[in-house]
């Protein structure tokens, strides 16, 4: 069973992967970067309870949270030029 | 998949792009971590691979452009491309000549698990007496290089200092009296979330930082945590609101403290009548004494790491925000 | 035995919507509708996997992490598409309208 979740999880992130190379516009690849993430933390949550270690799940928090804070530098540092193209 | 974001990485000429990648290799390279039971180094690579590597080099991009400028095609002569390419096969040939040699992985005979290793993972429950094998031998057994790693991060970000902290158009202004004009304070949405979630991503760090003993963490994660929750803050409520939550000359003193915090750990058992950062004198036993000291020593490097990522976060952020403010000048 | 088939059904329920949203992403054809499918599922997915995950552990504080996780994730993802689709329209990505191929 958390084979199957681990392979379901591995097949989004790959399609993911080719939507980040392919992208294209920006906003896409943010797009894909901000879905790879996810899935890395749900995948790390799998691995964890199919290892049975707990202490796993400390680091999905921190993707989280870091994901987060990745896809918003980002924009901020984005829409920091007032004529900036796509 | 590791190979695909990297071959990604190098033929897209989008910076940006570029830096979206390389949050993706190291999570990838984070699952990998994980994958051979090595959570420790997975959150080093989640919290300063996908999350602080990138916010640095985005805050560079913001000072440069966004594109790679290929180098015109007649200038290349054939020793401008040959010789690399030689360099580089002869390279790679003596490292998979290498491989043969290596133990298979997870071979018990291979000489990673016979040289210190099976001393560190049996000794440590009896002389340090923390679950976590790691922190034991980051922060006591190889006290000195971690001290060292400490040195290097404080020395970078005397670098950076010296590089950036000075404007160089003699008004006088310091970098931080500059007004960012971030478009994200103007989101209501964000404010709200954020105001939300940064106490969380703080506590979070704390308990990185001091549960590190028992479950992966430690100093250099929960700084890169605690760094990361004022970054928000600083993203979304402007530089100046972030500056007066804490000073950048606090952030100087921080810095220093947490290295002097660490060395002088070192010190201390010096004069307890131990060698230096020898942590068995410094408690009523041994093993208390070693608890003490990589409490102490783990606190040391959080305190250095967060203080060194804000500052650089500061810093090259200021300077974006006093180019712009130069432009924008320049266009009126 | 009851929560053993609930949280298969939960996991097998959060990986097809997740591969739904992953195969939106990869042929929609341009950013407004790719993020629809995307950042819509995103969260669905996670909830369903972590409950799931949640059904299957036995010591509370396993359980308490995961929910943590799946109230950030709640809280986050929708934020950062919110974000994302602002700043989209903020610099003026125009929308796939009506066939004609005028995405940029």
């Amino acid at each position: 069973m958390y084979l199957a979740a681990a392979v379901a999880i591995l097949f989004i992130m790959s399609l993911a992967l080719a939507r980040a190379l392919l992208g294209p516009t920006l906003f896409d690849r943010i797009l894909a970067v901000n879905m790879f993430g996810t899935k890395t933390v749900l995948l790390v949550a799998v691995l964890s309870l199919a290892a049975g270690d707990s202490s796993y799940l400390d680091i999905a928090l921190v993707y989280v949270l870091i994901n987060f804070i990745g896809v918003l530098a980002v924009l901020r540092f984005f829409e920091y030029d007032p004529d900036s193209r796509i | 998949m590791l190979l695909v974001t990297a071959l990604g990485a190098v033929f897209i000429r989008d910076l940006f792009a570029v830096i979206m990648l390389f949050g993706i290799y190291s999570l990838v390279s984070a699952g990998f971590f994980l994958d051979l039971s090595a959570p420790d180094v997975a959150l080093t690579e989640a919290a300063i691979g996908a999350g602080v590597a990138p916010l640095l080099m985005l805050a560079t991009l913001a000072l440069t452009r966004e594109k790679t400028t290929p180098q015109p095609r007649a200038k290349r002569s054939i020793h401008t491309s040959l010789l690399p390419i030689l360099v580089v096969t002869m390279t790679g040939a003596a490292l998979v000549y290498a491989t043969f040699d290596m133990p298979f992985i997870a071979d018990p005979a291979g000489p990673a698990h016979n040289h210190v290793a099976p001393r560190y993972l049996q000794a440590s429950g009896a002389e340090i007496g923390i679950p976590n094998v790691v922190t034991s031998v980051l922060a006591s057994y190889r006290g000195f290089d971690t001290l060292g790693e400490v040195f290097v991060i404080f020395t970078a970000e005397i670098g950076v200092l010296s590089l950036l902290g000075f404007l160089a158009d003699g008004s006088g202004r310091q970098y931080w009296q500059f007004e960012d004009t971030a478009n994200l304070r103007r989101h209501n949405i964000l404010h709200v979330v954020s105001k939300a979630l940064i106490p969380v991503i703080l506590i979070y760090a704390f308990y990185v930082q001091f549960h590190g003993d028992y479950s992966p963490g430690g100093g250099f994660q929960a700084g890169v945590l605690f760094a990361a929750g004022f970054i928000l803050y600083a993203m979304i409520f402007g530089l100046q609101a972030a500056y007066r939550v804490v000073s950048p000359t606090a952030l100087y003193w921080a810095m220093a403290i947490g290295v002097l915090l660490y060395g002088g750990t070192g010190v201390a058992s010096l004069l307890l009548g131990g060698n230096y950062l020898d942590y068995n004198v410094l408690g009523s036993d041994a093993v208390h004494g070693q608890h003490n000291g990589i409490l102490i020593v783990e606190l040391g490097v959080g305190i250095c790491v967060a203080a060194v990522m804000m500052s650089v976060f500061f810093k090259f952020s200021g300077r974006t925000a006093h180019f712009y403010d130069d432009r924008r000048e320049v266009r009126k | 035995m009851i929560l053993d088939i609930l949280s298969w059904l939960l996991i097998i329920a959060g990986g097809f919507v997740g591969v739904t949203g992953a195969i939106g992403l990869f042929r929609f054809p341009d950013f407004y509708t790719r993020m629809h499918a995307a950042s819509m599922t995103d969260t669905l997915t996670a909830g369903l996997i972590l409950v799931g995950l949640m059904l299957q552990c036995d010591s509370i504080l396993t359980v308490l992490k995961l929910a943590l996780i799946f109230f950030i994730m709640a809280y986050t993802g929708p934020t950062a598409a919110h974000v994302l689709a602002k700043t989209a329209r903020h610099v003026n990505l125009k929308p796939y309208l009506h066939g004609k191929e005028d995405a940029s």
